[in-house]
Order: C-alpha cells, then sequence, then structure tokens
C-alpha cells in the first residue's frame, strides 16, 4: 500500500513540480504537501490517472495555527476506491490568501468549501455559491478560528418587550475558565511504567 | 410560440415538519408541483462539536461522538477511539475487539430499524415504525446492560471498551437475534411488494455511479447505486477481517433499494453478531497500557500510587504524541471519519467530523431536481439522514 503511494507520490512531483513538495508518512498514512498553486491540476491529475483513480473527495478541512506566517493548513482527504488507497494533500495557506475552488473537479467539495469558509474565512475562488453553512444567518465571525472564543460574542434571547428575538453580547454569569491541566511536575511516575510519564 | 410567463414559486419545507427528519430547512423552486431547485439550508442543530473537543480532554471528548448521530452512537465512538489508538500506537485486546465489533452490529441494528421504518411513514405506512421501536427499545437495553445508558453509552474508550460485559448478556444477544429475522420479515411483508410504496420509491432520486463517487456518497447510498465498497471489507478494523459476511450491491441507486440495501445489511449484521458471540475470547476488554487505562478498583483500594494514578488520569488526562491522522468506519449511514491533530498534549488540537448525511444532503439538489414535491421527502427519507452529525 505504502509503495503504490510512493509511487504516486513521485510522478505526481515530476508532473507537478512546481506545486507538490515532500510526500510524508505517519502511522501509516500519507501526506502530500502542496501549494495552492496548480492545486487543481494536481487533484485532476490524482482523479483521472489510471494509478492513482482518487474519485472521491472524502473530506476537505482545514487547521488553524495562527502562530504560523502562512497560518491556515488546507487538508484534502482523497479516497481510491479503485486502488483501496487514500492520500491527504495539505496546503498551507496566509490568512489574506485565496485557494482555487475544487468545486469543478468534486463536486463533494461544494459544501465542504462552504464549510471551510464559514468556519475558518478561507475564501475559495470560483466557488459558484460561497454562503456561510453552519452558523446562524447574519453571523459576524468564522468560529474555528483559534482566537475566536469558545462562549462566541454574541446570545440571543426573546425580548418581551419587542416581541421579537434579539442578539445582545454575551454576558456570562461565570467567568470563562480555560483549565490548563499541564503538569508542573510531570517526573511523578506512574505505577508499572519503567520509565517517567 | 408565444412567450408563456414561468413563474417559479418558492416554498418551505421545514425546520418543522415530520418528514425533515430533524430541522432541516429545505427551501425549494416549485414550476407547478416539480422541484426546480431545492436548497437545503442547514446548521440549525450546529452546537461547536468540534471547537468543543479542543477544550476537553481526549477522554472527555468520547461522549460528543453519541451526540453527534444518535441513532448510532457507538460506531461513532468507535472511529474516534480507532483514530486515538493509531497515535497513541496502542493495541486493544482480543476480547475488546470482539465486543466493540458485537456492539457496532448491534448499532447497525438500531439505525437500519429506524430508518426503514420512518423512511416507510414518510410514505404513510405507520404500522412498521411500531413494530421497529419495540425492537429498538429490547436492542437499546443490551446498551444499558454494557455501558450504563440507553443511548449516550460512552462505552468505546480509545484503548478497548470502559468496562467488561455483565454475565448472561452474550447468550441474551444471542437468543434475541434468533427472534430478530422475523422481525424483519413482517416488516418486509409490509413493504417489498406494497403497490403505493413501490410507485413513490422505485426510481426516485437514482444516482449513477459517477455521480454517487463524485458526490462523496457513501455506506448504503454508494452500495445501492451499485459500487461494491464496504469499509469493513476494504479496510477492515478492529475483528472485522475474522468475520464472514455479505455486502449487498444495488443496481440502480433509487429510493427502493437503498431500503433493500439496509434490510439485507440487518441480515448481515445478525450473522456477525452469532459469529462475534461464538468467537468471543476470554480476557481484558482494556489495554494494559498504565498510560492510557486506569489502574483496578482494587488496586486503587491498596496502592497510594495507584489512586494517584486514577487521579491524574480522569483530571489531566493522557498525552497523546503528537501527529495527525484520519481514521474512518463503516458506521450504518456510510463513512463516519475523524481527522485528529495532536501537538503532544492532553487535549487534541484539531478534530475534524467527517459524517456520511453531510455529504448525502449536499446532493440533495441534484437528486430532487425534475421530481415531484412528494418525491422530495421520499428522497429525504431514503437518505437516512440525522441532523446530529450533519450540523456537529
Amino acid at each position: 500500500m505504502s509503495e503504490a503511494l510512493k509511487e504516486i507520490g513521485a510522478a505526481a512531483r515530476s508532473r507537478h513540480g512546481n506545486c507538490v513538495g515532500g510526500l510524508v508518512f505517519h502511522a501509516g498514512q500519507a501526506t502530500l504537501h502542496a501549494t495552492t498553486r496548480d492545486i487543481i491540476g494536481l487533484l485532476t491529475w490524482l482523479r483521472d490517472d489510471a494509478d492513482c483513480r482518487f474519485r472521491q473527495l472524502v473530506d476537505l478541512t482545514a487547521v488553524d495555527r495562527p502562530e504560523d506566517e502562512k497560518r491556515f493548513s488546507v487538508v484534502y482527504n482523497l479516497l481510491s476506491l479503485q486502488h483501496n488507497l487514500r492520500l491527504r494533500i495539505t496546503v498551507r495557506v496566509a490568512e489574506d490568501e485565496d485557494v482555487p475552488s475544487c468545486f469543478p473537479v468534486f463536486s463533494a467539495a461544494l459544501w465542504l468549501e462552504r464549510e471551510v469558509w464559514d468556519m475558518y474565512g478561507i475564501r475559495f475562488q470560483g466557488h459558484p455559491d460561497l454562503r456561510r453553512i453552519l452558523t446562524d444567518y447574519g453571523f459576524e465571525g468564522h468560529p474555528q478560528r483559534k482566537d475566536f472564543p469558545l462562549t462566541g460574542h454574541v446570545e440571543m434571547r426573546y425580548d418581551e418587550e419587542q416581541k421579537r428575538v434579539i442578539y445582545e453580547p454575551v454576558k456570562l454569569t461565570q467567568a470563562f475558565r480555560n483549565f490548563e491541566s499541564l503538569s508542573p511536575w510531570e517526573a511523578a511516575g506512574m505505577p508499572g511504567m519503567s520509565e517517567d510519564g | 410560440m408565444a412567450e408563456v410567463d414561468i413563474r417559479t414559486t418558492t416554498i418551505n419545507f421545514g425546520p418543522q415538519h415530520p418528514a425533515a427528519h430533524g430541522v432541516l430547512r429545505l427551501v425549494l423552486e416549485m414550476d407547478g408541483e416539480v422541484v426546480e431547485r431545492a436548497d437545503p439550508h442547514i446548521g440549525l442543530l450546529h452546537r461547536g462539536t468540534e471547537k468543543l473537543i479542543e477544550y476537553k480532554t481526549w477522554l472527555q471528548a468520547v461522549p460528543y461522538f453519541d451526540r453527534l448521530d444518535y441513532v448510532s452512537p457507538m460506531c461513532l465512538e468507535h472511529a474516534y477511539a480507532l483514530a486515538v489508538e493509531t497515535l497513541l500506537q496502542i493495541e486493544v485486546p482480543p476480547r475488546g475487539q470482539y465486543v466493540r465489533v458485537l456492539f457496532s452490529e448491534i448499532t447497525r441494528l438500531l439505525n437500519h430499524l429506524l430508518n426503514v421504518t420512518t423512511f416507510a411513514m414518510d410514505l404513510g405506512a405507520l404500522t412498521p415504525a411500531l413494530w421497529a421501536f419495540e425492537e429498538r427499545e429490547k436492542l437499546m437495553e443490551f446498551y444499558e446492560r454494557a455501558s450504563g445508558a440507553r443511548m449516550h453509552a460512552a462505552w468505546f474508550r480509545p484503548g478497548g471498551v470502559a468496562r467488561d460485559l455483565p454475565a448472561g448478556l452474550e447468550s441474551d444477544v444471542e437468543s434475541y437475534v434468533d427472534t430478530l429475522p422475523r422481525v424483519i420479515g413482517d416488516i418486509e411483508h409490509l413493504l417489498n411488494e406494497n403497490r403505493i410504496f413501490k410507485q413513490r420509491t422505485v426510481d426516485i432520486g437514482a444516482v449513477s455511479i459517477e455521480d454517487a463517487i463524485d458526490w462523496g456518497f457513501s455506506g448504503p447510498m454508494l452500495r445501492s447505486a451499485g459500487v461494491p465498497w464496504d469499509l469493513r471489507k476494504a479496510q477492515p478494523y478492529d475483528v472485522y477481517d475474522r468475520m464472514e459476511f455479505d455486502v449487498p450491491v444495488g443496481s440502480t441507486g433509487d429510493c427502493f433499494e437503498r431500503y433493500m440495501c439496509r434490510i439485507e445489511e440487518m441480515r448481515q449484521s445478525i450473522r456477525i453478531i452469532r459469529q462475534c458471540i461464538a468467537d468471543m475470547p476470554t480476557g481484558p476488554v482494556m489495554t494494559a497500557n498504565p498510560k492510557v487505562a486506569p489502574p483496578s478498583r482494587a488496586d486503587m483500594k491498596q496502592s497510594m500510587e495507584a489512586l494517584i494514578h486514577h487521579f491524574k488520569l480522569f483530571t489531566e488526562g493522557y498525552h497523546v504524541p503528537e501527529g495527525e491522522t484520519y481514521r474512518a468506519v463503516e458506521a450504518p449511514k456510510g463513512e463516519f471519519g475523524v481527522y485528529i491533530v495532536s501537538d503532544g498534549t492532553n487535549r487534541p488540537y484539531r478534530c475534524r467530523i467527517r459524517a456520511p448525511g453531510f455529504f448525502h444532503l449536499a446532493a440533495t439538489d441534484h437528486l430532487c431536481k425534475g421530481h415531484m414535491l412528494a418525491d422530495a421527502a421520499a428522497i429525504v427519507g431514503s437518505m437516512d439522514i440525522v441532523f446530529g452529525e450533519i450540523d456537529r
């Protein structure tokens, strides 16, 4: 399984050298690092090539690392039903950078890209219908970003006087507590373990 | 030809509609009684599960998975447990694996009994739902005996399952599944040759193999279109590679074949359950790795270190090595996957949940276009959607 993926990685680099970086194996799974330049060409090739046939976009998501220069990783999770292979492609993008939409390659991207836009605020260029999908109508902000507070910014309630639902800033009856439970005494051994935990 | 003024009517289907299976708001543009465009508005049940999990320890994240697809809770815990086990590089003891497969299949029965019969209810047949809910209640009793909860079990944990099966449960499950084929037969007897049911489902919402793959379909939705793809066979996890079962495959991918696939899958689940019980080994159900598994109660009464260790495990929790992984299971609705990024601390850095229903619902417009309004209800019913997992 990994042999076939290594060959695909090498072939991808020779054909799409301006886009493809390294192929990394971790816990038996392959991740191909790529750039936004020609990502559509790469995905199309992976879908159509006889040795790849990654015809299913299983998942498209993002990871936010705000301290990095390019804070987002867009993650494409591909599945080849024909060869029973999985391949993950990650693309690093900065906050003000657009990603070309892969809807023309995989129809499944229609909603997946809407969700990534909604949750992370990553724009997909050429997407036919880039509306928010999971959040409320008129929502502001992108909740999955690490700098978005867990409690959110607004809460809503029914106002008896105005006879309608109103939005107001979140009022917490108890201060938000982020339990930082990382231990300062890491060296304490655990029973049954030879090395320290 | 004279110019004809075509006016479309926009109607709201849901979010409070019995055939919307929860909180789906389906905006339909109708030309007379024909659907021109279907635009599902989702997110009414969005609870921010993925964000909440980032603020919990690895173990505290487990109960969130029950609340995603609340019709098949244990299968979802399974995907999460497998993903964390992959990152921790731990093995589940054989009995733990068998027990998990056994309960995954009980979960599949729970799910299909609900979907098949509520689908029939959408089309006007009330009786099967009444019968199936009785069976579901019996199956949930097995859930309760194993985990203490009828639905939100939090029983599959990274490393195995929370506790061993109580005495006598295996034989009770075995004698119960002997009675189930008759109930499935009764349901089939009411529906398979039912004229109304067939008129409303055959050739409705048919999907080609190409479209099914392109839209990311999985599970019975993909198999009914004619793709023999089942993760339990293709990428087996736990002891599925030792189980003997068939994968039902359809040919046209219409609503009726989706129903038939689910009926047959229930029969195959019963086969797997019987094999699990027959081959069930003895031994522990949780990994012996003390880094993940809590010490025994007996140890805690005797040993100070064990007591401290227990306290640490359930407050700070365990640390998972840095890395990322995607693990998927064949949940009753399709491929349910969990993509986890760990930064080496006691909390997941990112936990992405890949819900099968999200992809099926995304294709609603594609499936409904050109059908009648009443067919839209049949198509939504046949997709087996649960908003807990779609909205997350």
